[in-house]
């Protein structure tokens, strides 16, 4: 039976319409409403159906981040994760985080915890990077499947059928692994009210980067943030044969 | 003599911090055994934007046709064929120590990959294995270590710049032009293949759907469907539309997620990103997530029965207007 281990982020809601700040140092995140990066919760998700199915025995959710991070955590905890770890980051080490600190973190706990699988899902819609699941194998020497949409788990064989480009793929490793859970890999379910008071009696253990050896100076300085062009407002247009004249006169037909 | 000795050190220092400064760029070419995919090429006008040399990988299993055709890509100097069984499926475990090993022989200062599927899983791994902060989805490039990118499903641009010795970075796709196979003499050499062989992860089968129409993230129409649609069967009015125009079909989440069309027709934060020459949405609202798939497109023309839909307020041309009825019109009137 498998241990689990799941990164979770906490992230700007993803319904929000995001601000830049004047200075152009970054996106306002005071007083903004935060979540669960949409893809942790499908990671979530998979882990406790895997424990429901008895192929997992315990679930591990794990953020890094400040304090208001342990929300994210009790959020996973209310989904049916069993403890958390809170890696503690704030202030100007958070604000340059990388996925290569997250993932020698993660890979680090892993080892610690004695993991069989890291869930992890495919990317933060913040800073939209894709890279902490494949870079936590890589640390760790264990295969990965990235984008999956389906997870079969057969006495820690895994049937892992992944999301690419052209349509569907299927590989098989074996666990010890990575994965990072795609949109169509399963749906989330809400958190219960008696589940959310009970997840306020789960553990949640602290730790820091520094508790794990793990070195988080920063290997990418932010230069700037800007707003992204803004397009020319269009008109509406009458009719088909109005749209037809106009695609005409754009040498689009 | 002590002075002529001083001084031919002083050359070296001089040599040596220009050599630091050269740029050397490896790109792992995309290629589906026969032929490169066109995201490649995108990815080498990237590369040939860093400045320097620039090599190109092509590994994978008989794949030399693939190679020597690359050897025709202007400003490419170099092409190495690594061919292999042990390429099969091209997983990132098998890829990664070749691509480690050529970059401790070449001593590249740049690796690049195109933003796709394969591109995404490869690169952070190999970034991990070289302790390098990789740099994702790069729409420009400002200098050899000062990238653009997009962030927030598109609403943010980020000017980063890496202090890594090494620049591990995925290219987007629409952002940069197509190199053409045309007017290059590189020269392709077999690399020792040696033993990659993944026993970490064993490659089972590809289900690709198969379509007659342009591939999505390169069409240079593309028209896509979303909620609106209401069901499966619906979009064959898309279809019959597309091949009008030669287009590629796309769709929104909800369209997917309904089970109207395969997911691999997503477009948007987390399917493709396409910035064709004409977006067609029909019976799209226009979230966030979707616009990040779409709003670099040139023209934009949105058919949709409520006017309030956000996808108006990017849209060049608004039809507000049944799709059942102008979409059929459209296409007879074309």
């Amino acid at each position: 039976m498998a241990r689990v281990l799941v990164g979770v982020k906490r992230v700007i809601d993803y319904a929000v319409k995001i601000r830049v700040k004047p200075d152009k140092t970054g996106v306002v995140t005071d007083g903004i409403k935060h979540s669960m990066n949409p893809f942790d919760e499908i990671a979530i998700e998979e882990a406790v159906r895997m424990k429901e199915k008895k192929i997992a025995q315990e679930v591990i959710a794990v953020s890094c981040g400040p304090s208001q991070s342990q929300d994210t955590i009790r959020t996973a905890l209310a989904m049916g994760a069993d403890r958390g770890i809170h890696v503690e980051i704030s202030g100007p080490e958070y604000q340059t985080l990388q996925p290569i600190h997250i993932s020698k973190i993660l890979a680090k706990l892993a080892q610690q915890e004695k993991a069989d699988l890291v869930i992890l899902g495919k990317q933060a819609i913040d800073d939209d990077n894709n890279q902490t699941a494949q870079m936590t194998a890589g640390v760790l020497d264990w295969p990965s499947g990235t984008f999956c949409s389906k997870i079969e788990n057969k006495s820690g064989e895994l049937t892992i059928t992944r999301e690419i480009d052209g349509g569907l793929e299927t590989i098989k490793m074996k666990a010890p692994a990575v994965l990072s859970a795609d949109l169509r890999l399963n749906e989330p379910r809400y958190a219960t009210l008696p589940n959310i008071m009970k997840a306020k009696k789960k553990p949640i253990k602290k730790m820091t980067p520094k508790d794990l050896g793990v070195d988080v100076t920063p290997r990418i300085e932010v230069l700037s943030v800007e707003d992204p062009p803004v397009r020319q407002a269009g008109a509406i247009i009458p009719d088909v044969d109005t749209l037809i004249t106009k695609l005409k006169e754009g040498g689009h037909v | 003599m002590f002075s002529t000795y001083a001084r031919a050190l002083r050359a070296t220092n001089k040599f040596s911090s220009s050599l630091a400064r050269y740029e050397s760029t490896l790109v792992i070419a995309e290629h589906n055994n026969e032929t490169l995919l066109p995201i490649t090429c995108n990815t080498l006008t990237a590369a040939t934007k860093v400045g320097g040399d620039v090599t190109l990988l092509v590994a994978g299993t008989k794949c030399e046709a693939v190679a020597q055709n690359a050897c025709k890509a202007k400003g490419v100097s170099k092409v190495l064929l690594a061919d292999s069984d042990a390429f099969k499926g091209f997983t990132a475990e098998s890829l990664t120590p070749l691509i480690l090993k050529l970059c401790g022989e070449h001593k590249f200062t740049h690796v690049l990959a195109g933003a796709s599927a394969f591109g995404k899983a490869l690169l952070p791994r190999v970034a991990a294995k070289l302790d390098v902060s990789p740099v994702s989805d790069i729409i420009g490039i400002k200098a050899p270590d000062t990238f653009v990118r997009a962030i927030y499903a598109g609403n943010a641009i980020q000017t980063i710049k890496s202090k890594d010795n090494v620049k591990v970075v995925s290219v987007r796709g629409t952002s940069f032009e197509l190199l053409p196979l045309e007017g290059g003499s590189a020269k392709c050499e077999n690399v020792p293949t040696g033993d990659y062989t993944a026993n970490q992860v064993e490659y089972i089968k590809q289900e690709l759907s198969k379509s007659d129409r342009p591939e999505l993230t390169s069409a240079k129409v593309v028209i896509s469907g979303g909620r609106g649609m209401k069901s499966g069967e619906n979009f064959k009015l898309l279809y019959t539309l597309a091949d009008k125009l030669n287009a590629a079909v796309g769709a929104s989440r909800a369209a997917v997620d309904a089970g109207f069309v395969p997911n691999d027709l997503q477009v948007g934060q987390t399917g493709k990103i396409v910035a064709p020459n004409l977006y067609i949405a029909v019976g799209i609202s226009g979230a966030i997530q979707h616009l990040a798939g779409m709003k670099d497109s040139k023209t934009i023309v949105a058919i949709n029965k409520d006017p309030e839909a956000p996808i108006f307020q990017v849209a060049d041309y608004g039809l507000v207007a049944d799709l059942f009825k102008a979409v059929p019109e459209l296409t007879e009137k074309l």
